[in-house]
């Protein structure tokens, strides 16, 4: 299992000044989340992890390894990533979608074998869109299409997720449910990373947190150490009011 | 997709192509029926249908088949790099810049092969100018090539009336008729079929990474494709075989935006399946179109391009509205 790392990263955003460097550690097992108000560059920063968008400084590090000097075949089988913005124009179906998961792990003259078509099965029945396999993804819900790119990703079986809000378009129930996926993978030895909008998801799945501050500050550790409230207000400008259930804290907004 | 998936509907595509083929070096002028025709084919028949069929039918046929095939792969390979499933090689005024070529040609009072040479040197520039207009200072996304190529599209229409309004009036038919395609004067058959063969062969292994980058040119980066390249590579084959079916036939149209698209409702969008099966429909809707153009107002001839329009719009339209 692959650890990903980075070496004094500054992602960059036109127009604002550099941020200040990253140093993470991204080990299997952990599941990561990134919080930050909008235009933070929380979207930024995952396309520059998977090495689709040049940094401004430092380096991204696959074991060791520099993620630039990598062949993109050999990185998509390490990391792969779940978008926030899909094209969905172009047709095709629910399982020809999924399918393309396993485009990294077979050679150009090589077809899909039917363990490749049962391997893009089980993630479909995994993110409950099983039923859906042969409908045009373009004819999909919102919520649907979110969990067929979650199930691509997990065709595509990388041991490094990243994952731009994962819970977009999701009803409560399968916010759960992917949650508890992504936590499951974890567990299984790979490492996912993730942006997430619901601060209350953020404090019950992730075991680590990197928060992205407007002011280009950052800081990042164990979620206990950073899910401080005073934190957390100056993260979003916004006055909190933390109450404990079902184990875990629960960040709720002030009405004024 | 297992390979018999693949390799099924495409031996029916090439059997109706034969089949295609068939008829139309069957009927015309004198029809020959096609026991006729398949002893001459066979080596036999009598000296006046051996020269009927072998040298004159024959090639013009293979010509029809070579300019179908080339045009309809052209417009699947433009719909999958413009993300959009209406995209086709005239969409983006590679025809236009072969049109003005071969008009300017025409003006000048050329023949033959300087007609053709100038129209694959038109399609050619067209594509250069398309493309690097549209790259500009960096990123090209695909809605700003195909503003790009509409806009450079209406220009060259602009030309092409221009050159229409001052030539002698004695040159206007065959000017018209080229504009709306034609094969009477198509030349050797032969490299327009071997540059056929020849991309279906080479964009068989890249039909995966194709899959993958109709669904977005991140996504598939994020995939492993190197997606810089690979549009490049289809977007100079593209024109390479839209260049090719001009200069064998002129401005023949629908074929490439109506073929794939026919072929996408029936099969699915496997583009390993997708373009050879172009190939084979484009072709044999091209030399059925052919045989009509020759045969409804014998011994008159229609431009061929007429009878894919006629043929294209109501189907097209027809399938549009049944599906979702």
């Amino acid at each position: 299992m692959t650890t990903l790392t980075t070496d004094n990263l500054i992602i960059d955003i036109p127009g604002r000044a550099p941020g200040s460097p990253l140093n993470l550690e991204v080990r299997p097992g952990q599941v990561w989340g990134v919080l930050g108000p909008n235009g933070v560059g929380k979207t930024t920063l995952l396309h520059t992890l998977a090495g689709l968008r040049a940094a401004h400084g430092g380096r991204v590090l696959l074991d060791n390894h520099a993620l630039a000097s990598l062949k993109r075949k050999a990185v998509s089988q390490q990391l792969g990533l779940v978008f926030q913005d899909r094209q969905d124009g172009f047709p095709a179906t629910v399982l020809e979608t999924a399918l393309i998961g396993r485009h990294p792990w077979l050679s150009a003259w090589q077809m899909e074998t039917g363990d490749d078509v049962a391997t893009a099965e089980r993630a479909l029945h995994a993110l409950d869109v099983g039923h859906l396999r042969d409908r045009l993804v373009s004819t999909l819900s919102g919520g649907e299409r979110q969990r067929v790119a979650i199930a691509t990703l997990m065709t595509q079986a990388p041991d490094i997720w990243l994952l731009d809000e994962p819970s977009n378009h999701l009803d409560l129930h399968h916010q759960v449910a992917v949650m508890r996926l992504l936590a499951g993978q974890a567990a299984s030895g790979r490492s996912v990373f993730m942006c997430l909008h619901d601060l209350n998801l953020a404090a019950r799945w992730c075991d680590h947190l990197l928060l992205l501050y407007p002011s280009g500050e950052a800081c990042w550790g164990p979620a206990q150490q950073m899910l401080v409230p005073s934190a957390l207000e100056r993260l979003y400008n916004q006055t909190l009011v933390t109450v404990e259930a079902d184990g875990a804290p629960v960040f709720v907004p002030v009405r004024s | 997709m297992p390979v018999s998936d693949i390799f099924r509907p495409l031996a029916m595509l090439a059997l109706a192509g034969l089949a295609a083929m068939l008829v139309s070096v069957s009927v015309g002028s004198a029809d020959l029926g096609v026991g006729e025709t398949l002893s001459v084919l066979a080596g036999g028949g009598s000296e006046l249908h051996r020269t009927l069929i072998l040298d004159l039918r024959l090639p013009r046929s293979f010509s029809a088949f070579a300019t179908g095939g080339l045009l309809a792969v052209a417009g699947a390979l433009m719909q999958v790099l413009l993300r959009n499933p209406l995209a086709d090689p005239y969409v983006l005024g590679l025809s236009g810049g072969a049109a003005v070529g071969a008009l300017l040609a025409m003006l000048t009072g050329a023949a033959g092969f300087l007609i053709s040479g100038s129209a694959f040197a038109g399609a050619v520039l067209a594509t250069l100018l398309v493309f690097g207009l549209a790259h500009g200072s960096g990123s090209w996304t695909p809605s700003r090539l195909l503003l790009t190529g509409v806009v450079v599209a209406a220009g060259w229409g602009a030309l092409i009336t221009l050159i229409l309004a001052m030539s002698p009036a004695s040159r206007l038919p065959g000017m018209l008729y080229w504009l709306m395609g034609d094969l009477s004067h198509a030349g050797h058959p032969w490299p327009g079929l071997a540059v056929l063969v020849l991309v279906c062969l080479l964009v068989f292994p890249l039909g995966r990474s194709l899959n993958v980058l109709a669904r977005g040119s991140l996504q598939a980066a994020a995939l492993g494709v190197s997606v810089r390249s690979l549009e490049w590579l289809i977007y100079l084959v593209a024109s390479l075989l839209t260049a090719t079916a001009v200069t064998l036939a002129g401005a023949v149209g629908f074929v490439g935006l109506v073929v794939p698209h026919m072929l996408r409702l029936a099969l699915g969008n496997d583009q390993r399946l997708i373009l050879p099966a172009s190939a084979l429909a484009g072709g044999t809707l091209l030399v059925l179109a052919d045989t009509l153009a020759r045969v409804v107002i014998a011994p008159e001839q229609l431009p061929v391009g007429v009878i894919t329009a006629l043929i294209g719009v109501p189907t097209f339209l027809f399938l549009l509205y049944r599906s979702r």
